[in-house]
């Protein structure tokens, strides 16, 4: 800190030359571009960047990556009941069960995953907001009754809670990400509502209010932005176990039912019974799964790492 | 401190009200028996002011001053209608120009704040929205209570925060809080609560997380500002310093009451009850004799008694006797000036105080 006002100061025209103008203040950085350069000093927050960046290009250059159309079954003749080719010049992991490239099936499987986490993450994202922001915001009964409906719906087990959905739905498409982002929906209406009422206290607001500032206004510009850093970062987190749920509830016959899509998950069911002869039609879907799961939590906690105001300076 | 102005908006000829000329006799603000008491889950119901009265003139420059815990910031935030609505419990009037803040309706009460009244706090790290930049939380109050464009504020936030003393304003204006130095914040603080050019500012202890030097410019700047504008200003602070370089009149405060109140002459001159007595002894003094020791007021401001029982100083007064455990101790004027005090053993007014 300078003790000298540099306004005032009467400096000699060679020191300010040296100096420059103005004396040096401490010179910080925004907030976010302050988290971004401790991401990039953190290797954890390295490796889980490039994953999940090589996630997100290979999703949206399957049809570019993949050497042949997805889920055509063009080599079905080649497939009997006790055999599945493998690795062969055309085909670099061999075959799936169904006769398609194995490699263009988890190419376009990357897509399949990256939407149905990004969508359902995004509408649970929203409805916990609402939930949680409508109760933060209001307070009082508003919050006790919100809260409550929210506790309900946390007490049900979330993979039960999203087979239900699914299970209510139908096979129609979308159906798996409502499932999953009802039951994400509870644990951001938590957070947010949590983080909020932490701000709430905090003089900054109480600053806002003895400026005349409508609630509105104080909610919307200085309690919400403030609250929203947890948030993100759980939803980085809760994109991880979307696309670990979406294989969950494919695997429980409740996925995505045409079968032209490329799924992880579903990979993975369909491969279960040959196991024993070919254990790459499990084990590469699961490790796809694996990996980007990995990928996101390292991203999601080196996030919560980087935005964590203690860790800040 | 800052170039001279020739801004006519801001500069009003001598001291008034912003709204007309001054009228002596008008009074501003006037706190009459607050009472706000908080009740914890469970626990007993703590008083945490206590009857407190007083009252602040267009332009006029009040001091509040007490130790840590002696209800100064919750007398400041019940006048503003800050305190939560749970738990705590306000009672009195808070009257300014004569309508009463404590029974005014949220909307009303809000068109107020920010625009007639308001606060600078004593925390400048913490009083800042550490996610949105500076300018836009000076501008954020100039358009809720001025009818005036983005583009216009934005100019009159450069100006506001040049005018307090922040060099390079434009570029201030984009940066977050935490680019600024813990002075600077406090400026451009002390230029949001100015924005409107208020009729009363509040400021709870606005230099006490400065380093020293800081402090004396922050001090100088509200004062100059203060006087330019013709606000009146309640200074909350335990810094009898602040009071002394500061303040027309002042109020000392103990455990939730007022214990002494006089012109700030006279109670500097005259101190008279013990505990404002035991605070001058314990400040270092210029004209002491070299050698002289300080004399710190023994304890803490934790060992204290219910007002209802005892006088709440006595047990870290020098005086005190048997006469002092009476419940409800009144304020009483005392010699011939304006100068009530809460004590029953009064510093004799002949003891030479400088
Ligand atoms: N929200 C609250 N709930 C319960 N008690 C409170 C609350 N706010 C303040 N108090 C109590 O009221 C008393 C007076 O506190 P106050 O903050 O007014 O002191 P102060 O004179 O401003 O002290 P300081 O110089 O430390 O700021 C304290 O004993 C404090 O514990
Ligand atoms: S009333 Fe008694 S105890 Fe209280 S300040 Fe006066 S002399 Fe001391
Ligand atoms: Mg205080």
């Amino acid at each position: 800190m300078t003790a000298l006002d540099p306004a005032q100061s009467a400096r000699p025209a060679s020191l300010s030359a040296l100096m420059g103008d103005g004396m040096s203040d401490e010179q910080g950085t925004s907030l976010w571009r302050g988290a971004f350069e401790r991401l990039s000093r953190n290797p954890a927050a390295i490796i889980g960047t490039l994953i999940v960046l090589a996630f997100v290009l290979v999703a949206i250059f399957a049809p570019l990556l993949a050497p042949y159309e997805p889920a055509k079954s063009q080599w079905i003749d080649q497939v009997t009941p006790s055999d599945v080719p493998g690795p062969s010049p055309g085909h670099p992991l061999g075959l799936d069960p169904f006769g398609s490239d194995l490699l263009t099936q988890l190419i376009y499987g990357a897509r399949q995953s990256l939407i149905i986490g990004v969508v359902s993450t995004a509408i649970g994202l929203l409805g916990g907001a609402l939930l949680g922001g409508v109760a933060g915001a209001f307070g009082g009964r508003v919050d006790t009754f919100v809260m409550r409906l929210v506790d309900i719906m946390l007490s049900i087990p979330s993979l039960l809670l999203a087979v239900s959905v699914a299970a209510v739905m139908g096979p129609r498409p979308g159906a798996i990400m409502i499932a999953i982002a009802a039951a994400q929906v509870p644990v951001f209406a938590r957070l947010l509502r949590g983080s909020m009422l932490a701000q709430r206290g905090q003089d900054y607001v109480l600053a806002s209010f003895s400026l005349g500032l409508r609630r509105r206004t104080v909610v919307m510009s200085h309690v919400v932005p403030n609250s929203l850093g947890p948030v993100i970062v759980q939803a980085t987190l809760t994109l991880a176990t979307a696309i670990i749920e979406v294989a969950a509830l494919s695997y429980l016959g409740l996925g995505a039912s045409d079968p032209a899509i490329a799924e992880w998950g579903r990979m993975l069911v369909k491969a279960q019974d040959r196991l024993q002869t070919d254990p790459q039609l499990m084990l590469l879907p699961g490790l796809c799964i694996a990996v980007t799961a990995l990928g996101f939590t390292l991203f999601g906690e080196a996030l919560r790492e980087a935005l964590d105001p203690k860790s800040r300076r | 401190m800052t170039e001279t102005r020739t801004d006519a908006t801001l500069t009003r000829t001598g001291r008034r009200g912003s709204r007309g000329p001054v009228n002596r006799d008008e009074v501003l603000l006037e706190i009459k028996d607050l009472r706000v008491t908080f009740q914890r889950r469970g626990g007993p119901a703590t008083a945490a002011v206590d009857g407190v009265s007083f009252s602040v003139k267009p332009g006029e420059i009040v001091g509040v001053v007490g130790e840590s815990g002696s209800g100064k910031s919750v007398t400041s935030m019940a006048v503003m209608g800050l305190l939560p609505q749970r738990g705590s419990k306000v009672t009195g009037e808070v009257l300014y120009r004569g309508e009463n803040l404590l029974t005014m309706g949220q909307r009303q009460l809000a068109d107020l704040r920010g625009s007639e009244l308001a606060m600078v706090f004593q925390d400048p790290m913490s009083s800042l929205n550490p996610v949105i930049p500076v300018g836009l939380q000076v501008t954020e109050v100039l358009r809720r209570h001025q009818d005036i464009s983005r583009e216009d504020a934005r100019v009159e936030a450069e100006d506001l925060l040049r005018r307090c003393g922040i060099p390079d304003p434009r570029r201030r204006l984009s940066e977050y809080p935490h680019q600024l130095s813990g002075g600077m914040r406090q400026r451009a603080l002390i230029a949001i609560a100015l924005a409107c050019k208020p009729a009363l500012l509040i400021c709870d202890e606005p230099t006490t997380a400065l380093d020293v030097t800081i402090q004396a410019q922050v001090l100088e700047l509200l004062k100059e500002l203060v006087n330019d504008l013709g606000t009146a200003m309640v200074m909350i602070t335990h810094d009898l310093g602040v009071v002394a370089g500061l303040c027309d009149s002042v109020n000392v405060m103990y455990a939730g009451r007022i214990v002494e109140a006089a012109g700030r002459r006279e109670l500097f001159a005259h101190p008279r009850h013990r505990y404002t007595e035991g605070l001058l002894n314990s400040i270092p003094r210029l004209d002491a004799p070299r050698g002289e020791p300080l004399q710190p007021i023994p304890g803490t401001p934790r060992d204290t008694i219910a007002w209802s029982k005892a006088c709440a100083f006595a047990p870290r007064c020098l005086h005190a006797d048997d006469e002092c455990v009476v419940g409800d101790l009144p304020l009483v004027q005392l010699g011939r000036v304006n100068h009530p005090v809460r004590c029953v053993h009064p510093a004799p007014e002949e003891e030479p105080h400088g």
